[in-house]
């Protein structure tokens, strides 16, 4: 067997044995390329490339666990529906999430994103209300911002209320094409 | 296995995701089970190398020595397989034809085969893995200076070997 083959061996082996903690794959978008993370329980992170997929998978195995494989099929789910929603015929996701890397009132805030439909936005005051806080409107931004599941938990559609955008993760340009792409 | 043995020089980092450490340190790791138990088994001891490395990674410490810690798991691997007669030290009749796009030099291996076990051992460990003598001498037993002269000899011999097919 060469070394690939051996990858995918090891994978194999990892994963029956109960030993894959953490599976990844990148997918490409028009918003560049993501990393999607998933644990057994489910989609764990979404990274953009602006913020580093190795910053990413280092976070992962601080916080989740080093045991940490390079394991496309866990994520097969999640890269098809992202494929699916990037092409126009999908306007929710619908697989499991681990929001382990969010607590607190950034759980709260997380929580809430999935209720803000398609093609529609609310502004950080409106989320803030909604999670339980009318005055944290910034900790709403900075949640947002720290979203680890983005896209897939549409933090994009959260903007400011004078109507701009506000902070991205994965920067402006992309928070721009998403909702362009959702308002078409 | 005592892990805190491994704790060694290397410079602090954060805690590695580990594909890191298989894309790192898979070729050499395959190379050393080549060397040691032929290209027949050496893919069951890469497998169960590596399958037990992850398990196990989650406390190795980040200042560890990845390349000792990797080696003495396929070590003690091929020992299990040797004491179980499962895999025998490797015979040479045991190496396959095969093609030389997959960095298998038939020559060389075949050399390699033909050493003294603690010979083949050393040359695989100190020249293949990087292993310091007293790492080997932890890793096979016996003594430093012991690691030394089983891997010098070793090489000679390889040398002879090789230059007389040539």
């Amino acid at each position: 067997m060469n070394i690939q083959e051996l990858h995918a061996r090891l994978v194999a082996d990892a994963d029956r044995e109960g030993l894959l903690d953490v599976a990844y794959r990148t997918v490409d978008t028009p918003v560049g390329s993501l990393l999607l993370a998933a644990t057994d329980k489910g989609l764990v992170r979404v990274a953009f490339d602006s913020s580093g997929h190795d910053a990413a998978l280092t976070q992962l195995a601080e916080a989740v666990s080093p045991r940490v494989l390079a394991a496309p099929k866990r994520l097969d789910p999640v890269a098809h529906q992202l494929d699916e929603y990037f092409a126009g015929r999908r306007t929710t996701f619908d697989v499991p999430l681990d929001l382990r890397l969010a607590t607190g009132f950034r759980l709260a805030v997380i929580e809430h994103l999935p209720a803000i439909q398609y093609g529609r936005t609310e502004t950080y005051a409106q989320v803030a209300t909604a999670a339980g806080s009318p005055k944290a409107v910034r900790a709403v931004g900075t949640a947002c911002a720290m979203n680890p599941v983005p896209v897939v938990v549409p933090c994009h559609r959260v903007i400011r209320s004078d109507g701009s955008y506000g902070q991205y993760a994965g920067g402006v340009e992309a928070k721009h094409t998403l909702l362009a792409m959702e308002a078409a | 296995m005592a892990i805190s043995r491994f704790v060694g020089t290397r410079r602090l980092r954060g805690v590695r995701p580990f594909e890191e450490i298989v894309v790192e340190y898979g070729p050499m790791v395959l190379r050393v089970c080549r060397a040691v138990l032929g290209p027949v088994d050496a893919d069951d001891a890469w497998s169960e190398t590596f399958l037990s490395a992850l398990r196990a990674y989650p406390d190795l410490p980040a200042d560890a020595n990845v390349e000792a810690w990797l080696v003495t798991i396929a070590h003690r691997k091929a020992l299990d397989g040797w004491r179980a007669g499962k895999r025998r030290p490797l015979a040479v009749a045991e190496v396959p034809e095969r093609a030389t796009a997959d960095e298998w030099r038939g020559d060389v291996w075949d050399a390699v085969a033909e050493l003294p076990h603690k010979q083949r051992l050393a040359v695989a460990y100190h020249h293949l893995a990087g292993l310091s003598y007293r790492e080997i001498a932890a890793i096979t037993g016996g003594t430093e200076a012991a690691a030394r002269r089983a891997a010098a000899d070793g090489m000679k011999r390889l040398r002879a070997t090789v230059e007389e097919k040539v």
